[in-house]
This record gives C-alpha cells, structure tokens and sequence, in this order.
C-alpha cells in the first residue's frame, strides 16, 4: 500500500511526506487538525485508479477530512474494502514525472522505466509518445552508482532545476529496490513542486516473498491481518501454500504445477455439473504426511462454499502408500468434522498399495478414481449433487 | 543420446551431508548416476556412505573437480547460501550446475545470472534452475530429484517448468520412454530455458518428438513458440498450466502470477496453437497428442 511504500522510502532517504494513516473519520479530522491547511484524504488499498473511484479527495478543513474519509472508509474499490486512509499535506505538483526500478524477466536483468511526461497516466504516454518512456537495463552485478544514476538521469531528461535532486533520487530508490529485496519500486508521481523540490507524491513497492523469508523477517509487519482473507491466514499459520478461489470444488495435491492443471481439469469437468468450479489452490508439496494432510482438509472443508474435495497426488518422491496412510491418518484426526466427499486419484510411486490401503479403510466418504480426469468429474458430479 | 547429462557425467552434490542432499543422492546412486563427491566447508577430508558407497566430501567445488575430475553439481543448500554456492561452482569452472534449492530469492539468481553471463564465466558454466526438480537421462544419469522408476530411455525429449507435471507426463509416456526429461525450474528468472532445451533437443539425434509443459507467468511460452517457428524440425506438442488462476495471485511457483493481460495460459496456448504445436487440455489429453505422433513415426 501506498503508506507502506513511503515508509521504504523515507527509509532509505528518497524524499517523500510521509502523513498519517488512520481508520476513522474521527482520526482523519484530528490528523488533518495537526498538519494544517488543505489536506489530501487517499484510500489505501492494494489497487490502482484509486483516484478515479471516488478514493482520493482534496479536503480545505478539518470538517471536510471528516465528511470525505467517513465516504472513503468502507467504499470498495476493485473489491477490495477500504479500511484506512493516508491523510497528507496537500502539495499540488507544477510537474508529474514517472520512475520505476523494475525485474524484468524476459531478459534475466533489471529494468528502469522513466519519463518526464505523464506521471499519473504513464500508460497513456507510453501509447500515445513512447518515445518520451525511457527504458534503460540495468546489470544486476553492477547496479545503479552515481555515474548510472547521471547516466538515467540525462536520458530521461530530467529538468536542469532538478536535475541533481533526480540523481539523488535515482540512487536512494535503487536502494529500496535491492536493500528491500523488491520486485518492483515505483514512484508515481514523482513531483516537481513549488521550489523546484523534487518528491515522491505516490508509491508502490513489490516484494519478493522468498527474500522476505530468507533475510528480511521486518518484512512480516506490511501484512495485515484483516485484508487478508481468514482461510489464507489460517493456511498460511500451518505453514500451507494456499489461494482461496471462488468455486465448490477443494483442491488438494503435490506440487505447484500438477495443482494448478487440478484446477483447469476440475474447471472443464464442471462445465457438464452446473458449472462447478474449483474452491482453492492447495499445494502439500512432497511430504504428504498425516498432519499436513489433515491440516489441508481442516482449511479446505472450513471454506463453507465446498462442496465435495478432490485430492489428486502423484507419488514421484512421495510414495502413494505414505499418502494414502497420510489420508487415513487425516480423518481420523479430523474424526466428526469431516463431512465432505473426498474423491482421491492416487498415481505413480506404490500405486497398488496405496488404492489398497484407501480400499481396506472403506470409508463412506471417500471415492477413489484412477484417473486425474475421471476424478475431476466426480468431485465436479458430487459438488452439483 | 541425450542432452546435457549422459552416463560419462562426473557428479558432486553441493549439500551433500544435508538431509535433502544426502536423500537424493542416495536416489541418483540408485538411478545409476556416477557421483563422484560432495562438498562441505566444514566437512572437508570426511566421506559419507550413501547406498553402500563411500563418498569424499571436499571443501570446495575447485578441490572436488581438482580432485574427482567432476563435470556437474547439483546444489541441495539452503537458500540463503544458494547465490554463493552458484558463484563458487562457476568459479571453479564447473560445466552443469543444477540447482534444486526452491525459495532462493529473486535478486540473488538475478546476480548469479549476471555473473553467467559475464568473463567471470571462462568455462562456460549451464545453470538449470533454481527451484526445480533437475535433469534425467533415463538409464544413464539423473542429477536432481525426478524419481528414475517412473519411465525408461525412448525417443521423446521433456521440457517443464514444473517437477510434478514432469513426473505425470513422464508416466502417462512411459510405454515410449525418454531421450531426457529437463525441469527448468518455476521462479522468474531461470539459467535454461524452454528455448535452450528446444535447442538442444532440436539437435540431438535421438529425441524424435518434443513434450513442452509451460505455465501461466511470464513470457517465456510465448517466445519459445517464436523459436519453435524459425528452429524446430521436430514435432512439438504442449501443455500449460493455470488457466483458472486469477490476476496478481501467485500459484505456488513464485514464477506463476499472472499480471494484468500478459502472462496468462490462454495467450501462450495460442501463442504456440499458432507455430503449429499441439496443445493438450489436460495432461493426459497433451499426452494422448503425443502418443498418436509417436505412432505415426
């Protein structure tokens, strides 16, 4: 979010006004009471064209913080519900520029994009006047020094008045770019003001999740609990790779890629059940033990919108008998809570053993198909019953 | 024949004394791969028995090749040391560098990548992965995890930015058998790519047919299709994954999210529809293209 990004900023020394965050229309006004003058209310969500929504507002008094943050707070922008607002200083641009530090993996480098025309509507220019959107690579074993900051600089054709406070700019950004372990910065607008004072007006900051893990545990604190969704923080707590979707079918299996074939062959299978779609991706990866099966269906069968769940493993490394045991092992665990149709298409490593484990358990609630596209029709089927 | 590995490949596992490196170096033993050593700073001089055999462990990758006359390391070691383990082993002028490790951050393979392509990189070092399940050349050498019980040698060459999918397909084609099977791995930036293996495909007299299994993410479908077009004699069937997957929602692999209009399933399928490869719906579907040209061969 917008906030957060500034926060990265100011740490690494990009200028930028930072303001105050809030959740009510009472804490809009107060803020906008302490900083003085016209003020700008701008929801804060994970989305652009908040401006165009109706989510960034300019206020002249404190009452007017008050009456435009009791409308922002609660409006839904892109889906997403508005539960706070950034309250800051009103500081009308005389020019908008756009800057980004970007990963670009078609060609396994960096990326910076530029330009000092546009600003909010970067994607405009770039149709209409691409020439104007500077693209210049940059080497991740060199990175961005003052001489390549000059160098972006000079071609972007920053304004003389400016110009230095822009090669400034340019090497505290590459900063949070790789001190934050970001897949993206971007600073739009960035803003020419009054004074010729150069300052980040907006911002998005991406960042890599497996650097988050390895080497930045500060990073845990821009996750907020309440806009995430409840089923994604619970899998997340038992350490499950999880995404809740929007249909009837639960998903289970190994592997990132087999489970996202599960959920197109699920999707096409539930063209002939009422279109049933799948309800979540659930990747178990390689040890599909009790517990972790048990900790997956726990998570899957608390989604109220499942219907029926499909687990679909190939044993590679895994061997199916240890998965099959593993299923075993989950409902009795679960025991009661159970109450689902399970449809199990077990494959590969000790197939045999495992449909044979499944057949002795004889549970009512499991069906087991041999086929990844014959199961997906029957967890489909059970879903429409 | 085969592409990158065969059976004269040396092998040393970086990681060895580790739980994952010494599980599947055990398994690659099993699979018939000629390991030779591993490395472990602070193991040098020891030797670990895995399937019988007792193995060296050196203290860096130089000493190993020095020592072993090693060809290809497969990487097992935490993410954090992955970037340094790749340096290391580029610098001793390593030819094939596997890396299994998932969860290495973006900007350390980015470096390592920037590093492969420098004059740091004398030898000519080949990075495949991170985060991937490695090569197997069935009945001559595996280095990395695929399971060698699942399919035999054959004529089809294997192409996959997924381990699991890599395994269905291997077993779904298993009556025909493999020239190799390569996992390239699913975070954004990878050191072989689909186009790398079309190459080396392309050119092995042994593949007869090609099986390319993509994701959603990215744009490498796409311009491996472009490839396909211009280079590639043999037939081509493909596969790809996450048509269901919804916009800025990352599937698993930190590769798989589809952002705004690029990166989606249905823009690489007919991408690659439009070279005139086959595109499967399902796994067993893409498999069943596969088996009616192999009949027809």
């Amino acid at each position: 979010m917008e906030y957060q990004a500034k926060e990265l900023f100011a740490k690494h020394g990009v200028a930028t006004t930072l303001g105050e965050v809030v959740e009510t229309a009472e804490a809009a006004k107060a803020a906008a009471e302490k900083i003085g003058g016209v003020t700008v209310i701008k929801a804060q969500v994970k989305a652009g064209g908040r401006g165009k929504a109706g989510g960034v507002k300019l206020a002249k008094t404190a009452d007017e913080a008050f009456e435009h943050a009791s409308n922002i707070l609660g409006m839904e922008i892109k889906g997403l519900t508005v539960n706070r607002v950034l309250v800051t200083p009103a500081t009308p641009p005389e020019e908008e520029y756009y800057f980004s530090f970007l990963l670009d993996r078609s060609n396994r480098q960096y990326l910076c994009i530029a330009s000092v025309e546009g600003g909010v509507e970067i994607e405009e220019v770039a149709k209409t006047n691409p020439e104007a959107v500077r693209q210049i690579a940059i080497d991740p074993g060199t990175g961005v020094d003052e001489a390549k900051a000059r160098e972006i600089a000079t071609d972007a054709k920053f304004p003389e008045p400016v110009f230095e406070q822009a090669v400034t700019m340019i090497q505290a950004l590459y900063q949070v770019f790789v001190e934050e372990d970001a897949t993206l910065v971007e600073v739009n607008p960035l803003a020419r003001l009054a004074g010729d004072k150069l300052e980040a007006l907006d911002g998005k900051v991406s960042l890599d999740e497996n650097a988050s893990e390895v080497r930045h545990p500060e990073h845990e604190e821009f996750v907020i609990r309440d806009e995430q969704d409840p089923l994604e923080a619970k899998a997340k707590d038992k350490g499950l790779n999880y995404v809740k979707l929007d249909g009837q079918v639960g998903i289970i299996g190994n592997g990132a890629g087999l489970v996202m074939s599960t959920l197109d062959v699920v999707a096409y299978a539930g063209e002939a059940h009422g279109g049933v779609k799948p309800a979540n991706f659930l990747d178990i990866g390689g040890g599909a033990n009790a517990q972790v099966m048990a900790d997956g269906l726990d998570v899957i069968l608390n989604d109220p919108q499942v219907k029926s769940v499909f687990v679909n493993v190939f044993g590679g490394i895994t061997a199916c008998d240890e998965v099959a045991s593993g299923i075993k092992g989950a409902l009795e665990i679960l025991g009661d809570s159970a109450t689902k149709p399970l449809v199990v298409r077990l494959d590969g490593n000790n197939v045999e053993k495992g449909r044979q484990i499944l057949d002795e358990l004889n549970h009512p609630l499991v069906t087991q198909v041999d086929t990844m596209d014959g199961a997906a029709d029957k967890a489909a089927e059970l879903a429409n019953a | 024949m085969s592409i990158y590995l065969n059976k004269d490949s040396k092998i040393i596992v970086q990681g060895i004394t580790g739980g994952m490196g010494a599980k599947h170096t055990n398994l690659m033993l099993q699979a018939g791969s000629n390991i030779v050593g591993g490395v472990n700073a602070r193991k040098a001089g020891t030797t670990v028995e895995l399937n019988g055999q007792e193995l060296p462990v050196f203290g860096t990758v130089a000493e190993a090749m020095a020592a072993t006359g090693a060809d290809v390391s497969v990487a097992f070691v935490p993410p954090a040391f992955t970037k340094d383990a790749c340096i290391e082993a580029i610098d001793a002028g390593i030819g094939l560098l596997v890396v299994i490790t998932e969860g290495v951050p973006v900007q350390d393979t980015a470096e390592v990548w920037s590093y492969l392509q420098s004059a740091a990189n004398t030898a000519g070092t080949r990075m495949i992965g991170p985060n991937c399940p490695g090569i197997i050349t069935p009945g001559e050498s595996l280095a990395g995890i695929t399971p060698h019980t699942i399919a035999g040698t054959g004529p089809v060459g294997l192409v996959s930015k997924s381990g699991t999918l890599t395994y269905q397909m291997m077993y779904e084609l298993k009556d025909f058998g493999f020239s190799t099977a390569i996992g390239i791995g699913g975070d954004p930036i990878v050191g072989t790519t689909h186009i790398d293996a079309l190459a080396a495909f392309e050119a092995d007299p042994d593949t007869k047919a090609i099986v390319m299994i993509g994701e959603i993410g990215g744009d490498a479908e796409e311009r491996a299709a472009a490839y396909i077009k211009d280079h590639v004699t043999k037939p081509v069937v493909g596969y790809v994954a996450g048509f269901t997957a919804p916009e800025g929602k990352t599937m698993g692999h930190a590769g798989a999210i589809v952002s705004g209009s690029s990166g989606t399933a249905q823009a690489k399928k007919e991408a690659l529809e439009a070279v005139g490869v086959k595109v499967g719906k399902t796994p067993s579907e893409t498999a069943a293209l596969m088996r009616a040209i192999l009949q027809a061969l």
